[in-house]
């Protein structure tokens, strides 16, 4: 197997200009997606944005779980595995340690890794293993035709819940950073200059990026994020959180995130009652996760305040990092072939010899 | 005083106390220096799951019982001829498996009222005439032991804890064993602690100087080292053998070897050793939950590294979902069930061979993999690599079914010369197979073993996307074809069956053995010893032993049907024979035992005896 060349884990830049495109990331598979759906535009912008990256195609592999969002591998010209429900991570942590010259993508959805797979999503971001995990959230389960999904608002009426689903909805945010991910970002479907600088970002870091991309299903819980897209409440309801800017927000910067004294988190004010310097300045690179988990917290009543872009990105080593070094610091150390030193392991210990 | 001293071929010893008083550690350090001495030696410990059961409580009561003899010996034995009990507890616990006769040494100091009635004793035995049928040496261990230690500078509670170290030396001066690897054992075990290191080396010593001076033990025995194949030895448990298997298998195939596990009992310490030998290459990771740890090691199987999952039969169910995935995949992964009791936890520190269906059969879907089992300790370095090399090969799940017996038994082991082991290595695809040259079929086969191309992420134009959703022949693509499905269904059976195994072995020294044993996996000492009790006594038996279940080896019809009778002696009730029986038509005979405990020689040649002499 090839030797591993980066020495800080995933897959980086080759020094020669590529010269990829779009279409050379796109498989010769036809695309089984509902017409509308906004997995196409999730394709599209993954496909075109990768090329950019100059890393080539056979160092990169996605992998996924089930759901409709899982069948993604089979589109993109790279290497791909199409697993089982919710395990995708974990499947992915064994290849990134054991592999540290590949970058490696998890595709998921809202079923996928928060209800079957919500173990194994929680501890590859604690392990902080390098893999760039993109959760399509629709808020509703797709490929099984249309019960709710573990981010379904309450009452949510659906096939398996007709009088209204009884259960409080996971916080996709809310949930990677009390995990304490290194890289927590938000996005949606429809924005793809946002998508992309987004991903960019998340490929750029090392360690688990963890990126919720809002996903419209038009067929079983269409319209679940219009107040985002449409033009009329777009500006109002979304906060784009920008590090190192001050958190203003709607159509005419009405509306700003300030610490209010006594409580334990963010608030959202009207910008013209509170003076300047005490809006929150956006700082990706907090350590301590209360602050990103604060701004998770933001969005109230039918999606206002929703924060969108990267709301952690912080460094920490790396699970498969810490575990290769440990084997390479024993390789180092260790004289003689592989089959001497074999021969002189099975004979450690108390051995008697008869003649 | 000069002592008595008297040769024997055997003998059986038992040692059993608290699970507090250090018998496991006793029981080892007796058979390594009956090791070093050259007996042939098998080993069985049998503790309870709970870490510290309430102390002096027949639930609490841990033993570990050492055979050893002057000739090659099958089994840990069925009677031990000497019992050290430490406790009444211990005493009552294992007073039923003594034949008359039987030597009993009893810690005296332990036989207090107190402890009597907290095992249900009236009368102290010691004093009621219910031990008059054995030989009974009542010792003050404790006792004994904190005044020979007096003198050094530790807590009266450390004293006392090296009684265990007392009776090793009473132990070890009766059979004469040679103890200069206890005495370095001690003083590694406290190198940090000097006094302790000392005063269990007094303890140790004190002991052997009693034997040498009481005169309750009148009698010294000796047992002369076995005839034994000339070479080096070690003593292994199946556990130990299994992970040194494992990292020889990385060696022999020059992968990097990945092993995701989660602990479970009795398969905790393969992760635990095969964590230490990472100069190997070898990474170990102690995952989240069950369905993590086989996710992991497919996942690196996927990026070219040797996946390596171990557990018991509880992990092993929750693992089903990934194992089929990885019989879709047709990607090496190597699964070790170490069985236990079951259903449920059942009883986790207790043997059972009752996976072998979850093994063959326990998937949704048809999804066959290859099943193998080792016989004995030591044989499950070979089965390791034998399932590394089906796995490997044939590009399949291979699971190994180990059991708690052959994981926590021991046997002295001939070290293998390296050169000696199977050679391992595998190409990986590195071009594109189709015809033309120019694109990559990620399911075209090789037609001898039907294994499709290993083609790993980091391989220019070998792209390719697999998954678990069913795949047109060739391409891999996405297919819901009916007749592909057929087509791929039967050629994930065939690849399994396409497996070339070993033929099976007969071992019928007479020639006219009328009744066949045919057995799998841990029963083989048992039956071995069994089978060669009815030959002493001019009865013949043939024994065959199978270590793959799946594919059978290609003979072994023919070799049932040589036999007027078959019999298959198993600790389930009746796994394997129902297979023979399905697949043969053989009406063979299914015996069965399910106590947690392997078959006793014994019991199974008498069951035999009568098999015997009505074919
Ligand atoms: S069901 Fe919904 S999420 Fe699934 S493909 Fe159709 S539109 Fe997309």
């Amino acid at each position: 197997m090839p030797e591993a060349t980066e020495p800080t884990g995933g897959a980086t830049a080759t020094p020669v200009a590529l010269k990829l495109t779009a279409k050379d990331f796109k498989s010769d598979q036809e695309v089984r997606w509902c017409p509308g759906c906004g997995d196409y535009a999730i394709l599209a912008a993954v496909q075109s944005f990768l090329p950019e990256l100059n890393i080539p195609r056979e160092r990169i592999v996605f992998i996924s779980g089930i759901g409709c969002s899982s069948r993604f591998p089979y589109y993109m010209n790279t290497y791909g595995l199409h697993s089982i429900h919710g395990r995708a991570p974990a499947i992915a942590t064994g290849l990134a340690v054991s592999r540290p010259d590949l970058s490696i993508w998890v595709v998921t959805g809202d079923g996928d890794a928060l209800s079957i797979g919500g173990n194994h999503l929680i501890h590859a971001l604690r392990r902080n293993v390098n893999l760039k995990i993109l959760l399509f959230n629709n808020r509703i389960y797709g490929l099984t035709k249309g019960q709710y999904s573990p981010t379904s608002e309450l009452g949510k009426i659906t096939k398996s819940t007709p009088l209204g689903s009884a259960d409080s909805p996971f916080n996709p945010l809310s949930l990677a950073l009390g995990a304490e991910a290194t890289f927590v970002a938000r996005t949606i479907d429809s924005d793809r200059r946002h998508l992309q600088s987004v991903l960019r970002a998340a490929a750029e870091h090392q360690g688990s990026a963890f990126v919720e991309i809002y996903q419209n299903c038009n067929i079983f819980n269409d319209g679940a994020f219009d107040a985002l897209k449409e033009p009329e409440t777009r500006d109002d309801y979304l906060i784009r959180l920008e590090h190192g800017q001050p958190i203003v927000f709607g159509s005419q910067g009405q509306f700003c995130v300030v610490r209010p004294p006594g409580g334990f988190g963010l608030a959202v004010r009207q910008t013209a009652d509170v003076p300047a310097e005490e809006i929150v300045v956006h700082d990706a690179t907090v350590e301590e996760p209360a602050y990103a988990f604060a701004l998770s917290r933001l969005p109230g009543f039918a999606l206002r305040n929703t924060p969108i872009g990267i709301f952690r990105n912080v460094t920490r080593p790396t699970y498969d990092r810490l575990v290769q070094e440990q084997v390479e610091s024993a390789r180092a150390k260790a004289t003689g072939t592989p089959e001497e030193q074999l021969a002189e392991l099975l004979h450690s210990g108390d051995t008697w010899t008869i003649l | 005083m000069s002592k008595q001293v008297r040769q024997l071929d055997r003998v059986v010893i038992r040692f059993a106390g608290d699970s507090g008083d250090g018998m496991q550690l006793t029981g080892d350090r007796f058979t390594s220096e009956t090791a070093q001495l050259g007996n042939d030696i098998s080993t069985l410990p049998n503790f309870p799951a709970e870490i510290r059961a309430p102390a002096g409580t027949l639930p609490g009561v841990s033993s570990f019982q050492v055979h050893f003899a002057d000739y090659d010996i099958l089994t840990p034995g069925d009677a031990p001829n000497v019992l050290v009990a430490m406790n009444p507890a211990a005493l009552k616990a294992n007073l039923a498996d003594l034949p008359r006769g039987a030597d009993i040494i009893v810690n005296t100091d332990e036989f207090t009222k107190r402890n009597l009635t907290k095992v249900g004793y009236q009368a102290s035995p010691l004093d009621d005439g219910s031990l008059d049928g054995y030989t009974l040496h009542p010792v003050a261990l404790t006792s004994m032991t904190v005044r020979a230690l007096a003198e050094h500078d530790i807590s009266k509670k450390d004293a006392e804890r090296a009684k265990n170290m007392f009776a090793l030396g009473l132990l070890s001066w009766m059979y004469s064993r040679p103890y200069e690897s206890t005495i370095r054992f001690l003083e590694r075990k406290f190198a940090t602690r000097p006094a302790l290191a000392a005063a269990n080396i007094a303890a140790f010593k004190a002991g052997w100087n009693f034997g040498e001076t009481t005169e309750d033990f009148a009698v010294r025995y000796e047992v002369k080292p076995a005839k034994m194949p000339p070479g080096t030895y070690r003593n292994i448990t199946g556990n130990a053998a299994l992970s040194l298997g494992i990292v020889a298998a990385g060696v022999r195939s020059g992968l990097p070897v990945f092993l995701g596990a989660y602990p479970i009992t009795p398969a905790s310490d393969i992760l635990h050793e095969l964590s230490k030998h990472k100069r190997f290459g070898v990474t170990t990771m102690q995952a989240e939950d069950e369905i993590a740890a086989i996710g992991a090691a497919l996942g690196a199987s996927y990026g070219g590294a040797l996946g390596v999952t171990t557990t018991s039969g509880p992990g092993v169910a929750l693992k089903g979902e990934t194992i089929s995935l990885a019989v879709a995949l047709e990607l090496p992964l190597v699964i070790v069930d170490v069985q236990r009791a079951g259903p449920s936890t059942g009883m986790p520190t207790k043997t059972e061979q009752a996976d072998l269906n979850m093994a063959l059969f326990g998937r949704h879907g048809e999804a066959p993999v290859a099943v193998i089992a080792p016989r004995s300790p030591a044989d499950c370095f070979y089965a390791a690599l034998e399932a590394a090399r089906i796995a490997l090969t044939h590009r399949t799940p291979v699971i190994l079914l180990s059991d708690n017996y052959v994981a926590n038994g021991s046997e002295p082991w001939l070290l293998p010369e390296i050169d000696s082991l199977p050679d391992l290595r595998v190409d990986f695809a590195t071009t594109p197979n189709s015809e033309d040259g120019k694109t990559f079929l990620p399911y075209l086969r090789d037609p001898e073993t039907l294994a499709r191309p290993w083609a790993i992420p980091g391989t220019p134009g070998l792209e390719h996307r697999i998954g678990g959703l069913e795949k047109a022949g060739k391409t891999g693509d996405i297919s819901y074809d009916p007749a592909n499905h057929d087509f791929m269904v039967r050629t994930r059976a065939a690849r399994i069956e396409a497996i070339k195994v070993p033929d099976v072995e007969v071992d019928d020294p007479d020639s006219d053995a009328r009744v066949l044993v045919l057995g799998w996996g841990s029963t083989y000492g048992p039956i071995g010893a069994a089978c060669r009790g009815l030959r002493q006594r001019g009865l013949s038996v043939a024994q065959a032993h199978l270590r793959h279940l799946a594919p059978l080896p290609a003979n072994l019809g023919e070799v049932l049907a040589r036999y007027q009778r078959v019999v298959i002696p198993e600790m389930n009730l009746g796994q394997l024979a129902h297979v023979i029986r399905a697949r043969y038509l053989v009406d063979a005979i299914s015996y069965n035992q399910v106590r947690g405990l392997p078959f006793t020689a014994h019991e199974l040649e008498t069951m035999l005896e009568e098999v015997v002499k009505n074919a």
